[in-house]
């Protein structure tokens, strides 16, 4: 295993950036260097992170457009907070562990269920229908007495702050180092075929329904892992903390990290998470300055100049995600 | 007996009666074709075959088992590949990739072991590469493995895709107008690929063709297909120039 990761040239430079970034970090804080603003948003870059990576499982790789992420980021924070919060006899780890892997295990459950029957539709179709999942799950929150309906659950333990960067920090890497094994293994080329080309994936023996319900459960779960990671970093839970906008937000991330590509995904999470926390300052042109921001990186994506940035070689392709 | 049993199939779109009382029957290791002028319902023949539609009368048999209710997918398991009239390759990935989906079915490991690189994977991909490198060095394409599939140019996309369908390991191939699109050079390549693929994989080929050189160098047997219905059947040299055939193809004088 090891042998294979010297080997590999590009995962020696993955694990090498990896590494920098953590220490970078852990420095910045601790020697103070970062303001408060940007210290409380280590972690929720951190969650937009894995929303990012597990949406663009679906979005990249699958190729179905869903808009109802925010859903199961909200069961998943839910879940968690509901654990942390009634276990408390529980020594903390213990508590936000078992938090950590009932939250993605309902989420990954309710996966399933809308999995099943939605996945047969496509396109537009599967985009409002997911949607109207997302806001069904909004209003079941809103109205149930467990999860404390609109005034939502407060006092949830803080055990996800930038004082468990580590914690968090290696999740987020599990996270992104899964679904790049996955895309580069028989199911993740499976996964692939079906947005390149359903009918022909079919032909090829490829169980496609199959592989659109394990492609959207496994996004589910890393939804719902990442809700209780915000769960525990916020602290208090609403249900309007998880509306449409929230999906559209991390779908933004996703097409613009250029679908199907994790590492475009992380970086247009990061960018745009800390945008509004840096642009803070510009006040009332803040808005336009992201709009502005948004359209630059997209212009980007698509120009000559990125391709001279990162001279690819005319005859090789681009790996995805690898 | 007949690898391939065809009786009596039929399927309607609402009023439209698109292919009706076809009977056919493929013998194991031959070289059939499958002709008729535009719009005869040759393709929805393979469709039917592969399970995209299902029939709405008939039978079809592979190795005397029923295959009709089956789904596409199940199809090719049992034994049936094939290829698009208008080429349907996995463009965004590479051309090994291409060929490794193919092999899906055959070289097995767990999601877990796909998730974590452990166990079986690294000896399975090792294999699955090996096998796929193989299957391209056959049709010429070992060099361009690491292209891009949409990168490559017309005639080595043709070539891909049934190099993709043979990695199913099939026992019928059904390849829908290989030669569409090419000019005479690439028309003649072809030929060649096309006697070499049933030499060294030893496999049943159905064709649709309405390139009448390529028919009449390589089938063995012909069906011609007319509004749906068969309009004849026999050796190449002999369909080729019954009056109903041309009829069918030019329209009468």
């Amino acid at each position: 295993m090891i042998q294979r990761l010297f080997k590999n040239k590009s995962a020696m430079i993955s694990l090498l950036v990896t590494i920098v970034i953590y220490i970078l970090v852990i420095v910045l804080v601790s020697a103070g260097l970062l303001s408060r603003q940007l210290t409380s948003i280590i972690i929720p870059v951190c969650v937009n992170v894995m929303l990012a990576v597990s949406l663009c499982l679906i979005v990249g790789f699958l190729g179905e457009l869903t808009l109802g992420h925010a859903g199961f980021m909200s069961i998943g924070a839910y879940t968690g907070a509901l654990i942390t919060l009634n276990a408390t006899a529980l020594p903390a780890p213990v508590s936000f562990g078992l938090a950590l892997i009932a939250g993605g295990l309902v989420a990954g459950i309710f996966g399933v269920l809308i999995g099943v029957p939605v996945l047969r539709l496509r396109g537009d179709y599967l985009a409002i229908v997911t949607l109207g999942f997302g806001e069904i799950i909004k209003s079941i929150i809103n109205s149930l007495k467990l999860t404390n309906g609109a005034a939502g659950l407060s006092d949830i333990p803080k055990y996800a702050t930038y004082k468990q960067f580590t914690l968090v920090y290696i999740i987020m890497i599990l996270m992104i180092l899964l679904i790049t094994n996955l895309v580069n293994s028989r199911h993740g080329r499976a996964i692939s075929s079906i947005r390149d080309n359903y009918i022909a994936a079919e032909a090829t023996g490829i169980p496609v329904s199959k592989f659109k319900v394990i492609a959207f459960v496994i996004s589910a779960v890393f939804a719902g892992i990442s809700g209780v990671i915000y769960a525990h970093n916020v602290g208090i839970l609403k249900p309007g903390n998880f509306d449409y906008n929230r999906s559209i937000e991390v779908l933004v991330m996703v097409v613009l990290g250029g679908m199907g590509n994790i590492k475009g995904s992380i970086i247009a999470a990061v960018i745009l998470t800390l945008l509004p926390e840096v642009l803070r300052g510009l006040d009332d042109y803040r808005m336009l300055m992201y709009a502005i921001v948004l359209i630059t990186m997209m212009i980007f994506n698509n120009s000559t100049l990125k391709n001279r940035m990162f001279k690819r070689k005319s005859k090789a392709v681009e790996k995805e995600g690898a | 007996m007949a690898l391939l049993e065809v009786k009596k199939l039929g399927i309607s779109f609402g009023g439209l009666r698109a292919v009706d009382d076809l009977t056919m029957s493929i013998e194991d290791g031959s070289l059939v074709g499958l002709i008729g002028p535009n719009g005869a319902g040759k393709t929805t023949v393979f469709n039917m075959l592969t399970g995209v539609y299902s029939p709405t009368n008939g039978k079809i048999e592979l190795d005397g088992k029923n295959i009709i209710g089956m789904k596409p997918n199940q199809i090719c398991e049992a034994g049936i590949a094939r290829t698009f009239q208008n080429i349907r390759l996995f463009s965004k990935m590479s051309v090994l990739d291409n060929v490794k989906i193919a092999l899906h079915n055959q070289v097995y490991y767990s999601l877990l072991e796909g998730f974590l690189h452990i166990g079986a994977y690294h000896k399975k991909e090792e294999a699955m590469n090996a096998k796929a490198m193989e299957i391209l060095k056959v049709f010429d394409l070992q060099e361009q493995a690491d292209y891009k599939a949409s990168n490559l140019p017309y005639g080595k996309q043709r070539k891909l895709e049934i190099a993709r369908a043979l990695a199913t390991n099939p026992k019928l191939l059904l390849l829908d107008e290989p030669a569409a699109g090419m000019n005479p050079n690439e028309t003649a390549e072809l030929m060649k690929t096309i006697e070499l693929v049933r030499k060294k994989f030893k496999v049943t080929i159905l064709l649709i063709e309405h390139d009448m050189k390529l028919v009449a160098g390589i089938c063995e047997y012909l069906y011609v297909l007319n509004f749906g219905t068969l309009l004849t059947s026999g050796a190449p040299e002999e369909v080729l120039h019954d009056k109903r055939v041309v009829t069918a193809y030019l329209g009468e004088d």
